[in-house]
């Protein structure tokens, strides 16, 4: 059987989600974009440059909605007023487009999101029939809140937006992981390679990510790890991991039939 | 008669009535993938040509772009 990620019905071949900011120019976005294999990309909606080069090209042109799914999100965005109506602006864009990211911001140094608000914003975006994808803390509680609200996934950080620092907290991880009945998708904090394959071993869903692609010195070519990292992960996880045995070896080879019989030495 | 919008959070005039219509072209963003709230209310594009702007409207017209 086909190992699919299935957000809002809808299967995705891919786990790994990228976002298409901080690029030197589009045409990197793109390719660094066809490299990791992502099928769904973030965006941000933002107010258009009037009376700038009109022939300006557009990311959508790079990146067109026939071939992704496109996410937009709620960057930047301190109340549930503005995320909602950035969203309601982001439907209308993508010509009635359902499926969304939600963040809601709640400091700008941390960037870490404003729970309240975000809850708020969730059940109004829900109501009117938006299929919300939700940045989070990594706090089980407020993780379940979303899912009840009708959020068809979660994604906790791992550390901050845009940081790199990794996976910080997995034990929080795991336990949103194992009450969580919708997808749960790593966003934000991560850094390297070995970042994303953790978070797909800790049975996550999915990895999202942006600055771990676009700020490596070779983006395309982080893009390729990051592909290969979430799709090993996976796999080891499926595989199902042997148990940590603390202190405690285990030899791989015979034990039996050494030149030097045990316990003796020559 | 002068229309004042408030354009994106700045203030522009234009020198006689119009529709969102009207108004895309003059920004010169039509056939642009963009999105435009009037008020707080979205403005779908099937109603850009049927909608008359009135002196004092807050429009915003939006884009996408590059963003995690």
């Amino acid at each position: 059987m086909e190992d699919k990620l299935v957000i809002a019905g809808k299967a995705y071949g891919s786990r790994l989600i990228v976002g298409t900011g901080k690029y030197k120019d589009f045409d990197e976005t793109r390719r660094a974009v066809e490299a990791s294999g992502a099928e769904i990309v973030t965006v941000a909606i933002r107010r258009v440059n009037i009376g700038q080069n009109a022939n300006e090209p557009s990311l959508l042109e790079s990146l067109p909605p026939s071939r992704f799914t496109i996410l937009p999100n709620t960057a930047g965005c301190y109340t549930a007023e503005d995320a909602v109506r950035t969203l309601r602006l982001a439907r209308e864009l993508l010509d009635g487009h359902a499926l969304v990211k939600l963040e809601v911001l709640g400091d700008q140094e941390t960037l870490f999101p404003n729970m309240p608000e975000t809850l708020a914003a969730a059940k109004t975006l829900v109501a009117e029939g938006f299929q919300v994808m939700v940045y989070c803390s990594d706090d089980p509680i407020v993780a379940k809140q979303l899912e009840e609200i009708g959020c068809v996934a979660v994604m906790p950080l791992a550390s901050l937006i845009g940081s790199g620092m990794g996976i910080l907290n997995p034990w929080n991880l795991q336990i949103i992981l194992d009450r969580a009945k919708v997808p749960v998708l790593v966003d934000a904090g991560i850094g390297t390679a070995s970042d994303a394959a953790i978070a797909m071993e800790l049975g996550c869903d999915g990895v999202l990510m942006n600055t771990a692609i676009a700020k490596a010195r070779d983006p395309i070519r982080m893009a390729r790890a990051m592909k290969l990292a979430v799709a090993c992960g996976r796999e080891a996880w499926l595989a199902g991991r042997m148990d940590k045995k603390i202190y405690k070896a285990s030899a791989s080879s015979p034990t039996e039939g050494l030149i030097t019989p045990k316990g003796k030495v020559a | 008669m002068t229309l004042r919008l408030q354009i994106n959070g700045a203030p522009r005039e234009f020198a006689s009535r119009l529709t969102v219509e009207g108004l895309v072209a003059e920004l010169g963003v039509a056939g642009k993938r963009i999105a435009i709230e009037r008020n707080g209310e979205i403005v779908p594009r099937s109603q850009y040509g049927a909608v008359q702007l009135a002196d004092g409207d807050k429009l915003e017209v939006v884009v996408a772009v590059g963003g995690g």
